[in-house]
């Protein structure tokens, strides 16, 4: 057997962290070490010289202007659509909507689709592990319509049951919506599947794709989802900037979100017609920097690659499981099959809020509380969870410091 | 441990924490629930009143360290007093929490454990839960009080 040399293959760490300027940062005089990941991801300084970069040089209006300013920012935003496209592997560029975040895109679809096709007695199907983004604009839309919220329910360990899944689909279901990578758990579902089953009794799938994109490739269609979300931020990106990738068809058939300009081709008092796609979902000025910033943290990923994030992350969740779990008294939550680089936890006698006081002292960052997926711990029968979520900057040395931190923990209250 | 972490996690804290005073339910008495949607912390204070004098305090719930330390060292603490008493107390005990570190501190005997609480501005919540919730409760107001 030829061996392959490990370094073609593996993520340069240490040059990776040297692009991330706030990374060389202290925390109470600590190194910073962030674990904070599915909260936010840091930006590194290709990203940070692009919106300089754009507002040093091109910043104008984007599709109004005549002058050179306005061309350059129409350039600059529109080709960082075609860098989102390329992406997710949309089949058409007028495919990827510019939102402010996966919220957003939620809530669109929710509003545009949603009212279309969603009536009294009708089903949504969601699942337990969803965020409250992924359940609150469906029961808006239930509530106003006078239609029916599902459920789909998940193991001990957090993997969704398919069985119940496809069991829950029925007659009355217009739209299934489910996350792709659960950011209170790290399980990565079947969305493949999940289509698949969906689709067999027509039914169109939203998939929340705001924990994914930063650690793995999508390919919607392959996946051959209908609508994909992600937020710019968590993909090393700026804030305020997000995606919603729709299906031409779909988004075609249906009425814009918000009213404005841009979106429009002619007004008049008496009537407007709308503008085609993408346009027709960009009511005003939209966030032109953060496209662009977002462009360039995709051409960032995109350039170090997923296999290297993917094999660096995998050894890191791997390491940080054992590591966790050799501590006294922890229990993680979230052991699915097939799971992201989320390291979920409670310990006994401890609450997560004073868990991550005490990281935090220790320059650790980690989020702790309900991870805004109240029903998921009302599922899990707990108030809350302390949680450390990994990037691709993140290294072996960092969850060491983590475990050594939480026996500190232990120090205080137990 | 830093010294920060030293002075918010006094033992008097982590004892209230471990062994929390008054947790238990009155009945016949008027409670109100607190809420912080933060972490989640939830609680429920209850109280007998006698005109308008404080003859018991007591809790439940679930919560952080510093919250349930709080919602315990505070039962104790109302115990006997008048509400205008218990309201000026916790106007008191929130500058406590509140000020800044240049500040004098003012002493308000046991309850200065909680000056430690000023060095974690995201923690001030939980240390003021239980109090909104009492204050809640002697205005009988049967509604959930939140921090947000």
């Amino acid at each position: 057997m030829t061996s392959i040399p490990l370094t073609r293959t593996e993520l340069d760490v240490r040059s990776v962290r040297e692009d991330f300027p706030i990374l060389r940062a202290l925390a109470h005089g600590k190194p910073l070490i962030y674990l904070d990941n599915a909260a936010t991801t840091q930006k590194p300084q290709v990203v940070l010289d692009r919106l300089v970069r754009y507002y040093t040089h091109e910043n104008a209006n984007v599709h109004r202007g005549v002058h050179l300013l306005s061309e350059r920012a129409t350039d600059a935003y529109e080709e960082a659509r075609k860098t989102a496209a390329r992406f997710l592997h949309a089949a058409e560029t007028q495919e990827i909507i510019f939102v402010r975040g996966t919220t957003e895109a939620i809530n669109l679809v929710a509003q545009t689709y949603g009212r279309v096709h969603v009536g009294a007695g009708d089903e949504v199907v969601i699942t337990v592990m969803e965020h409250h983004s992924n359940i609150v604009p469906w029961q808006m839309l239930c509530d106003e319509r006078g239609a029916r919220l599902r459920i789909v329910p998940m193991t001990d360990e957090g993997a969704l049951r398919i069985d119940s899944y496809e069991a829950l689909l029925g007659d009355r279901t217009r739209i299934v919506a489910v996350t792709h990578v659960s950011n209170a758990l790290g399980t990565v579902n079947p969305i493949r599947r999940i289509v698949e089953i969906a689709h067999a009794r027509g039914i169109p799938v939203l998939v929340d794709g705001a924990q994914a994109v930063a650690h793995t490739a999508v390919d919607v269609q392959a996946l051959d989802c209908d609508f994909y979300t992600f937020s710019g931020h968590k993909v090393f990106g700026p804030t305020g900037i997000g995606v919603l990738y729709g299906k031409a068809a779909l988004l075609d058939a249906v009425p814009p979100y918000q009213g404005g300009g841009d979106m429009i081709r002619s007004v008049s008092f008496e009537r407007t017609l709308y503008n085609v796609l993408p346009y027709k979902f960009e009511a005003g000025t939209p966030n032109i920097a953060g496209g662009v910033g977002l462009g360039a943290a995709i051409e960032y990923v995109e350039a170090l690659g997923f296999d290297r994030i993917g094999a660096h992350e995998r050894d890191l969740l791997a390491y940080g499981t054992r590591a966790l779990e050799g501590i006294p008294g922890l229990r993680l939550t979230g052991t699915a099959g097939d799971k992201g680089g989320i390291l979920s936890f409670v310990l006994d006698g401890v609450h997560p809020h004073d868990v991550g006081t005490i990281l935090d002292r220790e320059g650790v960052a980690i989020r702790t509380g309900h991870h805004c997926c109240q029903p998921l711990m009302a599922r899990l029968g707990v108030p809350a969870t302390s949680r450390a979520s990994l990037a691709l900057y993140n290294t072996r040395a960092e969850i060491d410091v983590l475990a050594g931190a939480l026996a500190k923990v232990r120090e205080v209250f137990v | 441990m830093s010294s920060a972490l030293d002075e918010l996690y006094q033992e008097v804290i982590l004892d209230h924490n471990r062994r929390p005073r008054n947790f238990r339910t009155i009945e016949e008495g008027r409670h109100a629930e607190g809420y912080n949607p933060l972490c989640g912390d939830r609680l429920t204070v209850y109280l007998r009143i006698q005109g308008d004098r404080i003859q018991d305090a007591s809790f439940q719930g679930s919560g952080c360290a510093i919250s349930k330390a709080s919602a315990s060292l505070m039962t104790d603490i109302v115990k006997g007093k008048t509400i205008a008493e218990a309201e000026a107390l916790f106007e008191r005990f929130h500058r406590l929490i509140t000020r800044s570190v240049e500040d004098p501190v003012d002493d308000l005997g046991k309850l200065s454990v909680f000056a430690g609480v000023r060095q974690y501005p995201a923690r001030v919540k939980c240390a003021s839960l239980a109090w909104h919730t009492l204050r809640a409760a002697t205005d009988a107001r049967n509604e959930v009080v939140s921090t947000e």
